[in-house]
Order: structure tokens, then C-alpha cells, then sequence
């Protein structure tokens, strides 16, 4: 699976063979773009013109532009998209969050995170 | 046995990637916001899983510093500081000035022509991506995790690692105070290359003892 046009994009942290991250959420976040563009939710252009929209408000409220937060721009993006397209909506994202917060709360350490860890448990 | 079990905060310029882990918060909030986004659309049907992790799977050896790679070039040259990650492998490692922020203890493990290493993992938030890279798919397999501890020459033989009889195969299971790391074997060969050379070889599969290096 190739990746869209990346010279489309404002200047993505990137190799001689593509794009790079710095921590696995990172890529899980360029990879849920990826995918929801290639099922239709968005064009290509559009995403650009968002991301890049979304960088100058940042430059704007005076982030430093080194790269280094270009994932923050991109998962913000992403959700904001997300939201106004109807797919999924800012209220289920605040809530699905606190689930991932509760449960990862919940999970003792060395154990995986899954959702509903802190129901299963008996609370204190 | 006690290991002193702390997450700190940081306050360094890389809080953006670890941002600020506390107890009882393992997960960083850019974190849990990718997760909760994610278990969304899987949720509604927008986005297959496996396809995901197919996509990032692709991107293995673009996620992270991948420290370890050095680590084992560093220990394939230099006798005395493999001496030392064997003996202490988080105090090695950190030698490089990476690992700081990983309070667990990581255990170096050699494979020699006698013993296969293998690590098994429950792929907790602590998996140390920054010293092995993205962790593989498969790793989120129960299955994978329970056949691995009972055949480990059958798992190692579908990933395409063939380990004689006469060789030991140790399984090694991560647990919350430990974390592994094997130091494969030197590719023959290889005498010419540099540290940099040789860490280009090393693969993240090579690190959890699911593959040889390859010249």
C-alpha cells in the first residue's frame, strides 16, 4: 500500500524512502488518514488544505515550527475532519478517551490496556 | 527482589513525544486520544484493524530512534562494553544517553551457537519502542504468546528461523519490571563494516530473537 502524494502535504517529517515517526502513535495516526482517505472520507487535497490550515494557526498563536509537533497538527486535524464530516463526533471522542484513561487507570502495570479494565475490576 | 518502579516527569524537549507519564496514567494524552479515535472508527466499521496494522507495519523500521541497533553494533565491536551490557544491560544502554526515562530494568540476553533467545511480550504500555522500534502485529496475539512459551521451535520455524535440536531455545517473558533484549549473532562477514554499517543490518526481529542478522 503506497502512500498519497506526500509532496502535497506541508513538509512531513521524512526519509529518503518516506515518511518517519518519532513514537508509534505517530504512525498509527498517519495511518488512520491514510486509510479513511483511501475509503473515500476525504480527498487528498482536502486533507492537505487542512493540515496546512491547521499549522498556521499554530504558527499564528507563536509554536515554535521545527517539526516536532507536526503529529499534534496532524491527529488534531484528523479529529476535527473527523467531527465535522459526522463520522465521529467530538462529544463520543471526550467520552471514549476518559474509557482509555479509566481503563489504562485500572490496569496493573506490565498488563495490557483494553477497554473496560476498570468495570471488570471491583471498585475500591 | 525489589525494583523501584517510578515514572517521572519530564521536562526536557522531548515532552512532546513522552509527554508527562505519571502512575496510574500510563498512557501519555496524544496517546489516548489516537486510542479513542481509533477504537471509534474500528467500532463503526470505518476502519479495519488489520488493515492498520498492516499500513504501520510497513513503516517497522521508521518508528522511533531504534537505539538498540546501535547498541548491538556497538557490542559486536567492542568486547568490554559487551561485557557490560551483559552484565547491566540498562545501565549499557544508557551509556548511549537514551533510556532515560525508562524506569524498567532491561536485560540483555546473547544468542550464541549454544542458545536461541526469544522475547515474548503482553505489549503493556512500557514496551521500550525506543530501544527495539514498533513492535510487530503479532505480538498483540494471544495465541502467538502462548504457543511461543510451549513450542518455541514451531513459532520460531514459521517465522522462518530454524533452530537445530542441539541448540537450547530460552523464551523470555517480559514482565513488569524486566524488559529483553537479545544481541543476535554477528553476520559472518561482516569484519569491515562500521558501527554505523553493521547497526543498519540490525532488525527489530533480530532484537526479540524472531530472526538472524543478514549481511
Amino acid at each position: 500500500m503506497r502512500p498519497p502524494d506526500l509532496d502535497a502535504l506541508p513538509a512531513i517529517p521524512r526519509d529518503d524512502e518516506g515518511p518517519v515517526f518519532r513514537a508509534p502513535w505517530e504512525a498509527q495516526a498517519f495511518a488512520m488518514a491514510i486509510v479513511l482517505h483511501e475509503r473515500g472520507h476525504f480527498t487528498w487535497k482536502e486533507w492537505a488544505g487542512r493540515l496546512a490550515d491547521e499549522i498556521a494557526a499554530a504558527r499564528e498563536r507563536g509554536e515554535a515550527d521545527d517539526g516536532r509537533r507536526y503529529y499534534h497538527y496532524w491527529l488534531a486535524t484528523l479529529e476535527k475532519l473527523v467531527a465535522d464530516k459526522h463520522i465521529v463526533l467530538a462529544d463520543e471522542l471526550r467520552a471514549r478517551k476518559s474509557a482509555w484513561e479509566a481503563a489504562a487507570a485500572a490496569t496493573p502495570h506490565g498488563q495490557p490496556i483494553v477497554l473496560g479494565a476498570d468495570a471488570a475490576r471491583p471498585k475500591p | 527482589m525489589s525494583h523501584e518502579h517510578e515514572h517521572h516527569h519530564h521536562h526536557d524537549d522531548d515532552d512532546d513525544v513522552q509527554e508527562h507519564r505519571e502512575h496510574g496514567a500510563p498512557l501519555t494524552d496524544v496517546e489516548l486520544r489516537v486510542r479513542a479515535l481509533e477504537s471509534l472508527l474500528v467500532d463503526k466499521g470505518l476502519v479495519d484493524p488489520a488493515a492498520l496494522d498492516a499500513l504501520i507495519d510497513t513503516y517497522e523500521t521508521k518508528v522511533g530512534p531504534r537505539n538498540g541497533a546501535r547498541v548491538v553494533a556497538r557490542a559486536w565491536l567492542d568486547p568490554a562494553y559487551k561485557r557490560r551490557l551483559l552484565e547491566d544491560g540498562t545501565a549499557a544502554v544508557a551509556e548511549f544517553g537514551f533510556m532515560g526515562r525508562q524506569s524498567e530494568k532491561l536485560v540483555v540476553v546473547e544468542n550464541t551457537p549454544q542458545v536461541h533467545n526469544v522475547v515474548v511480550c503482553t505489549l503493556c504500555s512500557c514496551y521500550p519502542w525506543a530501544v527495539l522500534g514498533l513492535p510487530p502485529v503479532w505480538y498483540k496475539s494471544a495465541p502467538y504468546r502462548a504457543r511461543a512459551v510451549i513450542d518455541p521451535r514451531g513459532v520460531l520455524e514459521e517465522l522462518g528461523v530454524s533452530v537445530p535440536e542441539s541448540r537450547e531455545v530460552r523464551v523470555w517473558d517480559s514482565t513488569a519490571e524486566i524488559r529483553y533484549m537479545v544481541l543476535p549473532e554477528r553476520p559472518k562477514g561482516t569484519e569491515k563494516l562500521s558501527e554505523e554499517e553493521l547497526a543498519a543490518l540490525v532488525t527489530r526481529d533480530a532484537m526479540i530473537g524472531v530472526a538472524e542478522v543478514r549481511r
